[in-house]
């Protein structure tokens, strides 16, 4: 029997046409929110509203300044802590795929990883706030660094595990001891990969806000104390936007606009930074 | 008559329950090359990977018996210094993939955390390139990422990484089996260059290249060492019979 050319071809033309209308589907909300929250926010930013703290209700003006270094603060603490501990458990896991200890800490990666924001906030709470009777900066980093963990586990995981075992062998085969072989050949070759994971957890937990209500909380006041509550972006969009005042949601849109091009930011410079530093195998 | 470079004693190599090399004794001397041949699973590799003590780096590999380098049995040595002391050259081509071809020869000294000053590198990185010969090909890219390299170019850099060290003993775990006919010739061309200063144990699957190369050839079959003679002996009158099967290719 002949094949039937013309129907083949239409039934192919009809199935490419079906998975390119629901990739530009799916692309389409996403494009709605980013014009929209551009264009609500993107008047509210100016030299003012980067460098001052916030206005008392009822004045003009004001600005973000307190949250930005907050979230900045809040931020790096966390990611010291997260991004060495994290590498180390990755090259693990990837290192010893079938001892118990990797079956069971891979498990709690997976359900670290599933744990709601609102619950690590909680955790934290009664881990961190409670016994030290205070919100602090402390604490919110401690949720966010949870929150990263499981990513830059997973993340570095997956990259050592695509690299070819004749590099490590390479290295064995010359006598070079086992952590120089990974210091020095295995992170080196996939740090593209280890960095997209690192700041790919970075950029989930800057628009964090449920980890941070129960922890640092939130102030008025530029500080660098990590005893003491620290506003952050997501916690001043969630503070202004909830308020009954239109001069403060217009802040929380300004807010909003700011966190935006941060993420997007970290997420180019990622993937520039990725090209020109992959290693062709 | 000078001590043998590499002498195994009743050695026996295991992966879990699975037996792959069994009680092989054979003595090696000095600037030698010797090509070990045999079918698939024959356990040539791993007995190759036990001399330098790669063989227990897998899961579950397990060994027995003796491997004395120059006397010194190596698993009496630590394994570092014995893979520090022996080169290898892999069956695919494996430079460092984050390094410069000039890094790469000189990477068993950075690997290692060694001082060694500029001068002193240039003048490995060059003696090594050229015993590879490789210099010529490579001299002005020098810096550039030993993977833009062809696959042949690739593999003469990995021998040139292994001489570079100085070993006295290199092994080669088939080294052209995922080299192109032109690169493979090259590679052979080395090992009879080669021969004047080091000791050369070369594992291949192909017999023209074990006749080609080898000043004597071992013959594993199921995991023993069968026979182990002159090639010239060995390829025209072999003494076993299963020798013979596997030259005339009854099996392979």
């Amino acid at each position: 029997m002949e094949p039937r050319i013309g129907t083949r071809n239409a039934k192919s033309m009809f199935f490419k046409g079906i998975i390119v209308f629901f990739a530009f589907l799916i692309a389409l909300p996403l494009i709605i929110v980013l014009l929209y929250i551009v264009k609500q926010g993107i008047t509210q930013v100016n030299w003012t509203f980067l460098t001052h703290t916030p206005a008392p209700v009822g004045e003009k003006g004001g600005g973000i300044l307190n949250a930005l270094l907050g979230s900045f603060i809040l931020v790096m603490v966390a990611a010291v802590v997260a991004i060495p501990v994290g590498i180390a458990a990755g090259i693990y896991l990837s290192e010893n795929p079938n001892t118990k200890l990797s079956y069971w800490a891979g498990l709690c990666v997976d359900i670290l990883q599933a744990i709601p924001s609102i619950v690590v906030g909680i955790v934290v709470y009664f881990w961190l706030v409670k016994p030290l009777h205070t919100f602090s900066a402390l604490s919110g980093s401690a949720a966010l660094c949870l929150m990263m963990l499981p990513i830059v586990i997973r993340s570095t995981e997956q990259t050592l595990l695509l690299l070819p075992p004749s590099l490590k062998e390479a290295a064995l085969s010359l006598g070079v001891p086992y952590h120089r072989v990974m210091l020095k050949v295995i992170i080196p070759c996939g740090f593209a990969g280890i960095l997209s994971g690192i700041t790919l957890s970075i950029a989930r937990v800057i628009g964090e806000t449920a980890p941070l209500l129960f922890t640092a909380f939130g102030s008025p006041f530029i500080s660098a104390s990590l005893t003491k509550p620290m506003e952050s972006l997501p916690h001043v969009i969630f503070t202004y936007a909830t308020s009954p005042y239109d001069d403060w949601h217009d802040l929380a849109w300004g807010a909003s606009f700011i966190l935006l091009v941060f993420v997007l930011t970290l997420n180019i410079v990622t993937k520039l930074l990725t090209r020109k530093w992959k290693i062709q195998l | 008559m000078e001590n043998p470079i590499v002498r195994a004693e009743n050695y026996n190599a295991y992966f879990g329950d699975n037996h792959v090399v069994k009680d092989v004794n054979i003595s090696i001397n000095r600037n030698e090359v010797i090509a070990v041949m045999g079918p698939s699973g024959c356990g040539k590799t791993t007995f190759l990977r036990g001399i330098n003590r790669m063989h227990e780096l897998i899961p579950g590999a397990t060994s027995k018996g003796k491997i004395l380098l120059d006397e010194q049995n190596v698993y009496d040595l630590n394994a570092i210094y014995v893979r520090y002391k022996i080169g290898m050259v892999f069956q695919r081509p494996n430079p460092f993939p984050n390094l410069s071809i000039y890094e790469n020869v000189v990477a068993g000294y950075m690997l290692n955390g060694l001082k060694v000053s500029k001068a002193d590198k240039d003048v490995i990185v060059e003696r090594s390139l050229t015993s590879a010969a490789l210099w010529n090909e490579v001299k002005d890219s020098l810096h550039k990422k030993g993977t833009f390299l062809s696959g042949g170019q690739q593999q003469r850099l990995c021998i040139a990484r292994a001489i570079a060290m100085q070993p006295e003993l290199i092994l080669f775990d088939e080294p052209t089996s995922a080299l192109d006919p032109i690169s493979t010739s090259s590679v052979e061309q080395l090992f009879h260059e080669l021969k004047a200063n080091y000791t050369l144990i070369i594992v291949t699957h192909n017999m023209q290249q074990a006749a080609r190369v080898s000043d004597r050839t071992a013959f594993f079959y199921m995991g023993e060492l069968v026979e182990f003679d002159d090639t010239k002996q060995m390829f025209t009158a072999p003494k076993d019979q299963r020798t013979q099967n596997y030259i005339t290719g009854r099996f392979s």
